[in-house]
């Protein structure tokens, strides 16, 4: 598995390519979406919901052999496509390595000015829950 | 027609820009419109020569802007054709002054029991004042019901209405349909019962001839920043007779005849609602905005924007996927709609990448939009300034996007 750096540095160049193109990148934000793992329908419940989202975005964790495992699902697809950026780089990693991570990526391709204010706000809030996840994980297995 | 786009649009320094990278199309005027030169010149001109406070310094400067500021209420009086300008109240906007009026007309003659009627497709700035009023004083909310198509269903009015009702505070043009509700019809019916009835005419003082005599409603709230004036300020328009009647709403300076403190006696309207310095520059300014839109005429304003309506609808319809949300007979321009297999926001931000702003969500009716059955909508709405041309590019965009989910 590539390292937390390395698929950072893949996005931030896959997005280089779309450059300046607004449109473009929208486009393909949406088509990311498409690639991510099925949420089981028994999930899409309220409880499940992250807070602070303007979408609605559920995400689900639970541990596999020491890693977190996470899922996830929205409704709108420009949503999905950025919690699928997130859950390449930090899904199915050990708790630490998430817990420990730092994301620039999010900075390196200026995502606050693709997805505005409103939207950075509920991308900030994905990326807590995820951490929150893997931190109670975290804590399981040290008990 | 007798408009011209490009002159209009010359007049208006804003939709002149790019962004990212394409030329801005602005489809968010029911959201607010833009502000012409001359507005954008009295607020400049207002600080640099005339600042001073109102009403009370004996110098020329007050002098002026007292007399500009008087001004303004008395070309609003004019613009919905008031009887007399003290019958114009200065607030910050529409929610505020629908906030006075569930305040002061509320606190004084609504009680325990007695019923107020809003209907299903209010902005919530037309919901949670009352609310907030019913749970105070125990009394009780009823809603119009409506129907598919976003019209309301006027029998079912009629039934709601009884002697218990005191107040109907209804929208006149819907911000999240466009609807044009049935008004006059709605208030002959509530005051053969004896209950009071306030337009919220955020939305349709920009677009329609609003008479309040002919009308007879007792209140009318709109906002400047809808009618191409500046932000932060509103009218209330109230009869006379029940201004009076009504208790003031913030105390303070301007508000009073004489204080003591044994006793304070109130001013005359409108300046027992209007505590304090008010805000003089957007008053000034706004008489442009009204000067700008009395020398296009209501008439003229309608027509193009009827057209441009009638065009989008034409052009929109034929885009498979395209689900259109209100299609009451009588609209101002506004067109809801939905994409089939997306959301809103999805759209919406598609679109915002081709410099075309539209607003998306709930719009602040989210019990309209429960109704309804939708999360939200995408909405473009017309102002004096949009084109066909505009119209064409939103068009051809919403096409190439609706196309991901609808092949
Ligand atoms: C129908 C309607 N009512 C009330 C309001 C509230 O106006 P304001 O925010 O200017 O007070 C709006 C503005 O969005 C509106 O469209």
């Amino acid at each position: 598995m590539s390292s937390i750096k390395d698929i950072q540095d893949e996005i931030v160049s896959e997005f280089e390519i779309l450059g300046d193109d607004k449109e473009s990148t929208i486009y393909f934000i949406m088509e990311l979406g498409a690639g991510l793992e099925a949420l089981p329908e028994v999930a899409r419940v309220e409880d499940n919901i992250i807070k602070g989202c303007q979408s609605k975005v559920w995400l689900i964790a639970e541990e596999q052999d020491g890693k977190v495992h996470y899922m996830a699902d929205s409704n709108t697809d420009i949503t999905k496509g950025l919690i699928s950026l997130l859950l390449r780089v930090l899904n199915n990693r050990a708790p630490e390595e998430i817990l420990n991570a730092k994301l620039d990526f999010v900075e390196r391709i200026g995502m606050g000015s693709i997805i505005g204010s409103q939207r950075s706000n509920g991308f900030a809030s994905m990326i807590k829950q995820i951490k929150l996840f893997a931190f109670a994980i975290q804590s399981n297995q040290n008990v | 027609m007798n408009f011209d786009i490009e002159k209009i649009r010359s007049l208006f320094p804003l939709l002149h820009q790019e962004v990212h990278g394409k030329p801005l199309i602005y489809f968010d005027n029911a959201a607010t419109t833009q502000k012409p030169q001359s507005v954008l010149d009295a607020l400049t001109g207002y600080y640099n020569h005339d600042n001073s406070n109102i009403h009370r310094g004996a110098h020329a400067l007050a002098d002026r802007a007292t007399r500009y500021f008087e001004e303004t209420r008395e070309t609003i009086k004019d613009f919905i054709h008031a009887r007399e300008a003290a019958e114009i109240i200065f607030t910050k906007g529409t929610t505020e002054s629908i906030n006075l009026v569930a305040s002061t007309f509320g606190r004084k003659f609504i009680g325990s029991g007695d019923e107020i009627i809003i209907s299903t497709m209010e902005h919530h700035s037309n919901i949670v004042p009352w609310q907030m009023l019913c749970e105070e004083k125990g009394a009780i909310l009823k809603i119009i019901p409506i129907s598919e198509s976003g019209e309301i269903l006027f029998e079912e009015f009629e039934k709601l209405l009884s002697p218990k009702t005191k107040l109907v505070s209804i929208v006149h043009a819907s911000n999240a349909l466009g609807t044009i509700n049935p008004v006059r019809k709605i208030i002959q019916a509530a005051h053969s019962l004896g209950a009071k009835v306030l337009l919220d005419g955020a939305q349709s003082t920009s677009h329609l001839e609003v008479d309040v005599q002919e009308l007879d409603c007792d209140f009318l709230a709109f906002s400047a920043h809808k009618l191409y004036g500046p932000t932060g300020l509103g009218v209330l328009y109230g009869k006379r007779e029940i201004l009076e009647a009504m208790p003031p709403f913030h105390g303070g300076g301007e508000m009073i005849k004489e204080v003591t403190f044994e006793k304070t006696t109130y001013n005359e309207i409108p300046f027992k609602f209007e505590a304090g310095t008010p805000n003089i520059a957007d008053v000034i300014a706004f008489k442009s905005s009204l000067d700008f839109i009395n020398g296009l005429g209501k008439k003229a304003i309608k027509a193009h924007e009827d057209e441009l309506l009638a065009y989008a609808n034409e052009k929109m319809g034929e885009i498979k996927g395209f689900i259109p949300v209100g299609t009451a007979p009588e609209k101002v321009s506004v067109l809801s709609f939905n994409i089939n297999g997306m959301h809103p926001y999805d759209v919406g931000m598609m679109l915002d990448a081709n410099g075309i702003a539209v607003r998306t969500g709930h719009h602040c009716t989210q019990p309209l939009m429960k109704r309804l059955g939708l999360e939200g909508t995408v909405r473009a709405s017309f102002a004096v300034y949009n084109s066909k041309l505009e119209i064409d590019s939103m068009a051809d965009n919403v096409a190439k996007i609706a196309r991901i989910k609808n092949k």
